[in-house]
This record gives structure tokens, C-alpha cells and sequence, in this order.
């Protein structure tokens, strides 16, 4: 099983949970895992050509998804993936 | 950011002994400061605490730029201003501030909006910038100005309980440049997806330490003390109280400074985010005078009060009670068919209510008391009780 890291802004589309428990070999398996559980959390992380959204960022560990072998980056158990959207806010 | 020629007084060796007295920072790294010119594009929420402990560091010339009035929203997280201020330039308010924590400090403020047709000739200036602004458009623009003049960017960003710090186009030692931050996120979101501090809400306390992050970073890049977040992006989430640091790295693709670069200059941010990066555009005034003569003369209209419950107490004019929070809701409560009046304290909440209500219902019958009710009670009714 891997963490998933929701953050903030997207938790109105996971009934505010924080944490997902997922099984799945690879990141692409897990956002599929997790998008059919929470259907509106696709559109926010899946452009319509089914890559990710350029302003979401999805980090296995500690390293950038688009860094290491994108979707098809293998997940063991225990690894956690954050999934960091771009924020604004600063005033 | 040369310092052969600067020296300290014995006022400031005063002032500054608790960093001088650190061996890994001295009177070397104290000079390096000193000789430093950093710019804080934003001063609200992250500007306030950057701005505080960048001016208390000793930063030898601080650059503030923001457009905006102090408002009473501003003051549960702006801790640089204060109540007497509300209505106040917010670069004017800061830099009384900021002058009194510390005399030694050169500041220069710019009282306008960052675009792309100024911000070159204003970030030229400094060496360092710190981007605390509240909008996609100036974060690409920032961004954007900070590369195309090979300046590093302090980047803080927040939202609701998450905080973000990375340093952008940082040189290190070794000569290799750091990736900027549309090497972390190539294009922005769609318009209304994530919304702003100004309708998400954010725990004030939030921009308090992200700023002093923010700060951090700014002393670390200027003094070379430490590792900066360079190639390294920082998230908290203040709920789970959780951080993470993440690696990042440079992309080829990167349209200012990747490969092949397509962004030369400063381009249209406001175009390119699909969304304005000012979202105050004028809306219709009326003054407490001409109020007042409508009140007189038996003209029929509506006088709408967008402030608190607890406000409406303290003092009232007639209007009907409608707080900023619910005027959405509340629509079928204002007319369109005759001239609306709208108002509040100072008159910054009932300008955004009128523009919520002009972009979302069409309407074009309301009119924003200039000076909300303070101004109607210093130039028509003083009897009544300011607050």
C-alpha cells in the first residue's frame, strides 16, 4: 500500500480526507485507483490527452514524477506520493 | 553586491552583535547584508513578516512594492500594519513602520502595480527579489523579469493551511544555475480552480512562518551562509503539521531559460493565466455629501451595509444590513430597477461587494460610498460614534 498526499485545495473532492491508502504497482495505477473512488478529483489532476496537469505536481518520495519514469514510476509499499498543486495566495 | 567600501557604526555593531557573534555568519556576513538591495513585490501577509525581520537583519536597502490601501481584513494576518491605519497606502504605513524598527535601513517604495511595461526597470534595481504576491499572473511575471535579469527569486506562496518557499535562479558556488518556477509548475491553473487568499480564507498565522522562511532564504542567498533552497521546494501543511522538501530540477523545455527558449521578454501575464492579476477595477462612487442629499432631497434609493453584525451595532446610517460574506446569497434582496448605495467601514469590503455583485448578477445601479461610513460621519453626521 502507498500514501497518498492530498492537499489542501483538492480535499473538498476526497470528503476532506488527507491521507489515501492505495495499492498499486505504478503511479499511473494509483491516480487511476484514486480518481475512480473520487471521480471530481479527476478533472483537477488529468488533462483531457490523460497525462498530468502541468500545474500539479505529483512527488514519489522526495523526487518529481517527471523526473523519475512518470506515470509508469514504480511504487513499493510504504512509498509516499504527494500530490503539490501550484498555490498563489500571499497576502 | 560589493562591501569593500562599507563599514559599520558603532550603533549598528550594537544593533547587530547577535549575528555578529555567530562564527558561521560574523561581521563578514553583516557586511554582506548591508551592502545588499532586496525587493519584497507584495507587502500583506508573507511581505509583513519578510519585511520585518529583513529590516531588523540589517538588509541595506529594502524595495517594497504594492498598490493597495490597508484594509480591516488585512489585520488578522499584516501584522506590519495597525488599526490607525486602515485606508493607508500599505508601501506608506510599511515604510513608517519599518524606518522606526530600524533608522540604519534605506528603503524605496513603489506605490503601483507590478505589470509587464514596469517591472524590468524596478527589479533591475535590487539583487535579490522575494515574490510574496497573491496571484498566478505576477508569480509568472516575477518569475519571468527575475530570469531574463539573472536575479535569484525567493518564492513563498500560500494557501488556506498550505505554505510553499523554493529559491529560484540561484547561482551556487560551483557556477550551475537552480531551476525557476516554471521549471516546478510549466503553466498555471485554470481561472477559478484554486481560489485566493481573498475567498479561500487563510490562518493568519500561516504567512507569518512562511515568511520568516521567506526571510530566511532571502539572508542566506544574500550572506552565502548555509545551503539556500536551491533545486529544493519546501511544502507545509500547518493542519497536519507535516513539511516535506522535495528535489526539483531544470527542464529543457523551460520557455525562458531551458533549450530553446521562447519568452525573451516580458510577455502578457494576464493572457497567459486567463485571469487578471488585479482583480480591483473601478466601481461607481458616490461621496458622503452626495449621500446625504439624496437622503435630504426624498430621492429614492437603497442604501445597502456590508459590514459585520457587531459594526451595524457600534453605529448605523439606515442601510440595510447585508455582510460581505452573504451578499452573493442575499442578491434578491437588492434592487436593480433603482440607484443602490453601498457601503462599509472605509469603503474596500463594499467595493468588492459591488464587484461580485456587477460580475456574477449584471448589475449596473450600484454605487460605493466613497470613505464608507467614517467618511459620512466626519462630513455629515460627527454626532454619531466612530469606531
Amino acid at each position: 500500500m502507498a500514501t497518498v498526499i492530498i492537499p489542501t485545495p483538492l480535499r473538498k473532492f476526497t470528503n476532506q480526507t488527507a491521507k489515501l491508502e492505495v495499492s498499486g504497482g505504478t503511479v499511473g495505477e494509483i491516480l487511476e485507483q484514486i480518481t475512480a473512488s473520487y471521480p471530481d478529483l479527476k478533472k483537477h489532476l488529468i488533462d483531457p490527452q490523460g497525462g498530468l496537469r502541468s500545474y500539479v505536481n505529483i512527488f514519489a518520495g522526495d523526487d518529481d514524477i517527471r523526473d523519475l519514469q512518470k506515470e509508469n514510476t514504480p511504487v513499493q509499499s510504504g512509498t509516499v506520493l504527494s500530490i503539490v498543486p501550484a498555490i498563489a495566495g500571499g497576502i | 553586491m560589493s562591501h569593500s567600501s562599507i563599514s559599520f557604526t558603532k550603533e549598528e555593531l550594537a544593533r547587530y552583535n547577535r549575528h555578529i557573534i555567530i562564527p558561521e555568519f560574523g561581521e563578514e556576513a553583516q557586511l554582506r547584508l548591508k551592502a545588499a538591495k532586496v525587493l519584497i513585490i507584495g507587502s500583506g501577509g508573507l511581505g509583513s513578516p519578510a519585511l520585518l525581520y529583513l529590516t531588523a537583519a540589517g538588509v541595506g536597502t529594502i524595495g517594497i512594492v504594492d498598490y493597495d490601501v490597508v484594509d480591516d481584513s488585512n489585520l488578522q494576518r499584516q501584522v506590519i500594519f495597525d488599526t490607525r491605519e486602515i485606508g493607508q497606502p500599505k508601501v506608506e504605513a510599511a515604510r513608517r513602520r519599518l524606518q522606526a524598527l530600524n533608522p540604519h535601513v534605506q528603503f524605496k517604495i513603489h506605490n503601483t502595480h507590478l505589470n509587464s511595461s514596469n517591472a524590468l526597470d524596478i527589479i533591475r534595481e535590487y539583487d535579490v527579489v522575494a515574490d510574496g504576491t497573491d496571484n498566478f499572473p505576477t508569480r509568472y511575471l516575477v518569475n519571468d523579469a527575475s530570469v531574463l535579469l539573472d536575479k535569484p527569486n525567493v518564492y513563498a506562496s500560500i494557501f488556506q493551511f498550505d505554505g510553499q518557499v523554493s529559491v529560484f535562479n540561484y547561482v551556487n558556488k560551483n557556477g550551475e544555475r537552480g531551476p525557476n518556477y516554471r521549471d516546478l509548475y510549466p503553466t498555471p491553473p485554470p481561472p477559478g480552480l484554486v481560489p485566493s487568499c481573498a475567498e479561500g480564507g487563510v490562518l493568519g498565522v500561516l504567512p507569518g512562518i512562511i515568511g520568516s522562511l521567506q526571510a530566511l532564504e532571502v539572508i542566506k542567498v544574500i550572506t552565502g551562509v548555509g545551503e539556500p533552497l536551491s533545486g529544493r521546494f519546501y511544502s507545509f501543511d500547518a493542519l497536519n503539521f507535516e513539511s516535506r522538501t522535495f528535489r526539483i530540477k531544470r527542464r529543457e523545455d523551460n520557455p525562458v531559460n531551458g533549450k530553446n527558449p521562447t519568452i525573451t521578454e516580458l510577455i502578457d501575464y494576464e493572457q497567459f493565466c486567463g485571469m487578471r492579476a488585479v482583480e480591483e477595477k473601478p466601481v461607481k462612487e458616490i461621496t458622503a455629501k452626495e449621500l446625504y442629499d439624496w437622503q435630504v432631497t426624498g430621492k429614492k434609493f437603497k442604501l445597502i451595509d456590508v459590514r459585520e453584525p457587531a459594526e451595524y451595532r457600534i453605529v448605523e446610517i439606515g442601510g440595510d444590513l447585508i455582510p460581505l460574506n452573504s451578499v452573493s446569497e442575499n442578491a434578491d434582496l437588492i434592487p436593480r430597477d433603482i440607484d443602490v448605495v453601498v457601503h462599509c467601514k472605509v469603503g474596500a469590503r463594499s467595493a468588492k461587494a459591488i464587484r461580485e455583485l456587477e460580475e456574477k448578477f449584471g448589475y449596473t445601479n450600484l454605487y460605493n460610498l466613497k470613505g464608507g461610513i467614517l467618511a459620512y460621519i466626519d462630513q455629515v453626521k460627527p454626532e454619531l460614534t466612530r469606531y
